[in-house]
């Protein structure tokens, strides 16, 4: 397998339902044996085995960074989705045995920051749960803001509060509560650092203010894992594997890929690590980008695709691969 | 323009508008020029949240010049150590999105630059551009004494008399180079010294 994609055997030693959407999984070596250590916002793959189809899905790590007995996630479940987080909130059960990749941090804190001022929407809040025990545990500054649709699917909503009082905001849809987000960053220290997760017009939103009012683009971190969107099945050529694959409709271009026995490197899987990043050496269509990673310029030369989550329309696609 | 082979010697840039609504310069003698030439590239409105802190250069030049650019402040010092106070209550008082532009000598930009980073300011929110004379602040290793303004090779501490030998090595946390006795082994013995940098 692919780059720091080394694999951990484990087996699912709870699953807990924390409210009508979230599930949360808790996972321990086979062996017994404590799993590696990692840092907050940290994320594992997870192989999802589905009859004769395999899904591997980025969740990110929410546990204390300080207990490696057990790893936990949570999973939104996503109705309209190509079926993983479905999978894993009917099919997985305590006792069942799943393969998840060591944790790999494309997240991380920058521990040189004064203070670290963390926007969560949604089930974004899952790599914060991990960033805030490790900065409680050593001391560190952090506010955290939290935005979600009602109280009932604030997910550890209540857990953050009582863990951290007011460094906890809460802002709720239904009620009308927004962030007055200007405000917000204008207010900072000297040194403050930003983290945001969550959905991607939340991220585009607080990135472009923050970069409007000044802070430079190395102290704005943000996570999106986008999902591979499901899309119109389409054929792509192999130029240096010598094959032709067809990408079938709820499949990603980098899982038919694998499918053809072809071993690409990947990461993260949601368009944020750019190590699948793929040359297009011809093309004579549409592509439908999801990526986080690949410049504008990039997406619009129709000369890179991140195959993990980007789709294609059209007569022909051959890639560098 | 300073010697670039040092990698202890911080690497200048050239100033040039960054986004946001509140920019601080702080610029010596020749610096103006700098501040000058970039103003031709900010978009409107870029001087209205701006405060230019200046310390001339004995001919007292460019003072004008930056007046007309219109800074929301401009504030004119004799010395580093003058505006310090101002600059300490400055940062203090300042936000994340805050821009500093640093430019004119080494000593004032290594100088600046320590007392932003000491109020937590991230490096990445700070742009420099080398200007005017390349005259050294020069710390001696043997009294500890700070010499400004130092244009010879060998240069003579003005705390202890030494003739020191003011070699490229910079730090940052003081802001100077290096100073080292050039002739401990025999004090008759005295190098001519040179104009090494004007
Ligand atoms: S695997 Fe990370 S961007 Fe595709």
């Amino acid at each position: 397998m692919s780059t720091g994609t080394t694999k951990l055997d484990v087996v699912v030693s709870d699953v807990v339902p924390v409210n009508e959407l979230v599930t949360r999984f808790h996972f321990r070596r086979r062996d017994g044996e404590l799993l590696p250590t990692f840092s907050g916002g940290a994320h594992v793959v997870v192989e999802m085995r589905d009859g004769d189809r395999t899904r591997l899905n980025p969740y990110s790590l929410m546990g204390s960074p300080l207990d490696t007995r057990e790893y936990t996630i949570s999973v939104r479940r996503d109705d309209v989705g190509r079926g993983g987080s479905l999978f894993m909130h009917r099919q997985v059960k305590p006792g069942l045995e799943m393969v998840i990749s060591y944790p790999v941090n494309l997240f991380s804190l920058d521990l040189r920051a004064k203070k670290h001022l963390m926007l969560a929407g949604g089930i974004g809040i899952t790599p914060f749960m991990a960033q805030t025990s490790q900065l409680a545990g050593a001391g560190g500054n952090f506010e955290l803001h939290y935005t979600c649709r009602t109280a009932s699917l604030g997910t550890y909503a209540d857990v953050l509060q009582q863990r951290y009082g007011n460094r906890v905001r809460l802002y709720h849809d239904d009620r009308e509560e927004r962030i007055d987000l200007d405000r917000l960053l204008s207010s900072q220290p000297l040194g403050t650092h930003l983290y945001v997760c969550g959905p991607a017009g939340m991220i585009n939103w607080v990135r472009d203010r923050a970069a409007a009012l000044g802070w430079p683009p190395e102290t704005v971190h943000f996570e999106h894992f986008a999902a591979p969107q499901p899309g119109a099945p389409f054929d792509v050529e192999l130029a240096v594997s010598g094959k032709t694959i067809r990408v079938g409709e709820q499949q990603s271009l980098l899982e038919a890929i694998e499918a053809a026995g072809v071993d690409p490197p990947y990461l993260c899987r949601g368009g944020v690590c750019g190590q699948c990043e793929t040359n297009v050496i011809s093309s004579d269509g549409k592509f439908i980008h999801n990526d986080h990673w690949l410049s504008e310029e990039d997406h619009r030369s129709g000369c890179k695709i991140m195959p993990c989550v980007s789709r294609f329309e059209g007569k022909s696609l051959v890639l560098e691969r | 323009m300073a010697a670039k082979t040092i990698i202890s010697r911080p690497i200048y840039g050239t100033l040039s508008p960054q986004p946001g609504k509140h920019h601080l310069f702080i610029a010596d003698a020749e610096g103006a020029l700098a501040i000058i030439d970039m103003a031709g590239k900010a978009p409107p409105g870029f001087f209205d949240g701006t405060e230019i802190v200046f310390i001339p250069g004995p001919e007292g030049k460019h003072i004008a010049a930056l007046e007309a650019l219109k800074p929301a402040q401009l504030h004119i010092a004799p010395s580093f150590a003058s505006l310090l106070p101002r600059l300490k209550q400055t940062l203090t008082n300042a936000h994340m999105g805050l821009r500093l532009y640093l430019s004119g000598t080494e000593g004032l930009i290594g100088q600046a630059m320590q007392v932003a980073l000491e109020a937590g300011m991230d490096h990445t929110s700070m742009q420099t551009e080398h200007r005017g004379s390349l005259a050294r602040r020069m710390q001696c290793v043997h009294c500890k004494g700070i010499t400004e303004n130092v244009t010879t090779q060998p240069a003579l501490c003005a705390h202890c008399g030494l003739l020191l030998l003011v070699r490229d090595h910079y730090s940052r946390r003081l802001a100077a180079f290096q100073g080292v006795c050039i002739n401990a082994e025999d004090r008759s013995e005295v190098p001519p010294m040179e104009e090494a940098f004007p």
